[in-house]
């Protein structure tokens, strides 16, 4: 019998299956954060049970803490408080913690596969969404809820109902590499399969246009994949992904015998049947600028802020919710998209702060100024990706530009530490939800890459990136 | 206190109508109240920033404001409910805040598992049926037993996955439940070539 890629990771972790009810799935890696855990812990605590296997388990700090100097103290007591409980309950139940202070500190999506914790063929959870990220490695990687992390700490296994397979298919070259990238392919592909158009299911990203993409781009596209509502994203694992893992902190020490095995099982095979199917051309795709207030909401940076009724088509609630968007967001329907003035610039989040980004960011910004009109800052994904963009000298050319240069965090993805929105301010961001009130309560938030993020800054508003020089 | 998983019973209530799509888990409690280490003390800031003002006070045309509404267990609303962040808090800030059903034609899937974890009963209809029950104005029973919503004199029917069915109308511990399988889990470790991280 043919099987997808999913179906194999699946069939290789049950422990437990029986007719018509979840089954129990193994977990290989546990990623844990300060703020979905507490009270998973104190129930643990309650009940008087251990964790499972802390040798399969991380924690990390990074949803609240200050991206400001950290040998100041804290300023908000309340974050203070979460941080200093899962440094306890770390400590408590003998889990590896990278602390505010350890130089592997960063987004938890990040750091796994920095570190070599990440392996493909993998079951990975986190209290977390964007857990999806991961997938990037051919890893079933998905968000659980503080009840799940609990059942997680103390069994290292989940029941679950197994997704069904969607398959996005993505042909064809992007006409400019560096200017529409892999951000503007999941932006594309949410924009058409909308943000429930894969749930319940587990997308699995195939193509040319998918194996041309570095890992650090496939990741961007996992990540948001939990944006199309799907349960996870994943990608088939090859020799960038392998090269990738390899001589990391905590690659394992059986590094090639595991790729050897990895190289003959994790791929879909050939006639493998998928529930649903979805294919886009990339070669079409302009950067994209998301105008609403979910991320289904996104036009062409060449277009215009559409009319509910071009977003909604005949579908009554997309028009309710398109005209309570643009009344939000402060739009007026038929605006260029580049007619958009900004107020401010964040170049973070688990979607967008590796290296590469910071990068190609630093490529758009190198010898100019930020619009005096706009705020910048830019927020690297984990501290290892700020000092290696230091090495760089990225830092400098980012503050040479007037950008703030931050430590690495959430930040302003969430705005659960100071970096927040006023209401009414208006922000190009590289994170992945433009909800309302997301970047702070009234902030109005537009999501782009990083490219299109550092050019808006030094225009003031958002620019099409292919004619940047 | 925490919150405690009690079995699940009838329901007697009113409907809070709340025709909203896509509503998002940051909505339904805001990341500033995110803090909190225990699951109670949510329900206070339940859609915070659509229930109150810039100065903390509540705004007299949203639903949950209305006293009319005060008592009522189930909240009924549009399409993809729960999406976005995985956020365990949404649930819990929902149930202090007196909800225990959430009808909808469709939830995000972290969201809708996350009520079965909190004794919350998410129950799936599709949109004539929502519109039916959004302009009901009298009081609804529902028995997750016989798996019917009775309005008046109609009934409507509703599916529910009977596992959790189960562990709702119970009231079980899924730790407990899954501990039992120890020796499973035991062997599946002996079995596979499981890689230690450190
Ligand atoms: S960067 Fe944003 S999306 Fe990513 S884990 Fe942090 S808060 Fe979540």
């Amino acid at each position: 019998m043919t099987e997808t890629l999913f179906e194999k990771i699946w069939n290789s972790h049950v422990v437990v299956e029986r007719e018509n009810e979840p089954s129990l799935i193994y977990i290989d890696r546990h990623l844990v954060h300060e703020v979905t855990s507490p009270q998973a812990f104190d129930g643990l605590r309650v009940n008087n049970r251990q964790v499972r296997r802390p040798d399969l388990t991380i924690a990390t700090i990074d949803h609240n803490v200050p991206t400001t100097d950290r040998s100041l103290p804290m300023v908000d007591e309340t974050s203070a408080t979460q941080i200093n409980t899962l440094e306890k309950n770390c400590k408590d139940f003998g889990i590896k913690l990278f602390g505010i202070n350890d130089p592997n500190q960063g987004i938890v999506h990040v750091i796994g596969p920095q570190l070599g914790i990440t392996l493909p063929g993998s079951t990975i959870v986190c209290g977390d969404s964007h857990t999806s990220t991961q997938g990037a490695f051919g890893a079933f990687a998905f968000g659980i809820g503080t009840s799940e992390v609990e059942h997680t700490l103390a069994t290292q296994t989940l029941w679950l109902e197994k997704p069904k397979t969607f398959e996005i298919l993505a042909t064809g070259k992007r006409r400019n590499s560096f200017a529409v990238t892999s951000k503007d392919i999941i932006l594309s592909i949410i924009k058409k399969i909308g943000t429930d158009g894969g749930a319940g299911h587990v997308l699995e990203y195939r193509g040319d246009a998918i194996s041309d993409l570095s890992m650090e781009q496939r990741m961007t596209i996992c990540n948001m994949s939990i944006e199309a509502g799907s349960r996870a994203g994943l990608i088939a694992p090859d020799e960038k992904a392998f090269d990738y893992i390899n001589n990391r902190e905590y690659t394992p020490k059986n590094y090639d015998e595991l790729v050897d095995t990895w190289k003959d099982n994790l791929m879909s095979d050939t006639n493998a049947k998928f529930d649903k199917s979805f294919t886009i051309d990339v070669e079409r795709i302009e950067p994209q600028v998301s105008w609403g207030t979910n991320p289904a909401m996104v036009s062409d940076v060449t277009g215009t802020v559409p009319t509910p009724e071009e977003y909604g088509q005949s579908n009554e609630i997309q028009i309710k919710s398109a005209k309570k968007a643009l009344e939000y967001m402060d739009l007026e329907s038929g605006t260029p998209i580049v007619e958009i003035p900004i107020d401010r610039v964040f170049i973070g989040s688990c979607t967008n702060a590796r290296l590469e980004d910071l990068k190609d960011a630093a490529e758009i910004v190198r010898g100019k100024t930020v619009n005096p009109d706009v705020n910048a800052m830019v927020v690297p994904g984990s501290q290892m990706v700020k000092h290696e963009a230091e090495k760089l000298g990225l830092d400098k050319i980012f503050k040479d530009a007037n950008f703030e240069w931050r430590e690495s965090g959430c930040s302003m993805c969430l705005g659960m530490n100071p970096d927040i929105l006023k209401p009414g301010e208006r922000c190009a961001s590289t994170s992945n939800r433009n909800f309302e009130g997301r970047q702070g309560s009234g902030g109005r938030t537009h999501l782009v890459s990083p490219v299109m993020a550092a050019a808006s800054a030094i225009a003031g508003h958002f620019v099409d990136v292919r004619e940047w020089n | 206190m925490e919150l405690e998983l009690e079995p699940f019973s009838k329901v007697n209530s009113i409907i809070t109508p709340f025709d909203k799509a896509n509503v998002d888990t940051d909505q339904i409690i805001p990341k500033q109240f995110l803090k909190l280490i225990t699951k109670s003390g949510f329900g206070k800031f339940l859609f915070y920033d659509w229930r109150f003002d810039r100065d903390g006070k509540p705004k007299d045309d949203f639903v949950l404001n209305d006293s009319h509404y005060e008592d009522s267990q189930v909240l009924v609303t549009n399409e993809n409910f729960g999406c976005g962040s995985s956020r365990e808090h949404a649930v819990w800030a929902l149930k202090d805040f007196g909800f225990n059903v959430i009808i909808s034609p469709s939830f995000a899937d972290i969201f809708y598992s996350n009520c079965f974890k909190n004794g919350v009963l998410p129950i799936i209809l599709d949109i004539e049926k929502i519109h039916k029950l959004l302009q009901f104005e009298d009081e609804i029973e529902l028995d997750l037993n016989s798996q019917k919503i009775t309005l008046g004199d109609e009934y409507i029917n509703f599916e529910i996955d009977s596992h959790r069915k189960v562990r709702l109308l119970e009231g079980l511990d899924e730790i407990d439940l899954t501990l039992k399988e120890d020796e499973k889990i035991g062997k599946f470790e002996n079995d596979s070539s499981i890689v230690s991280i450190f």
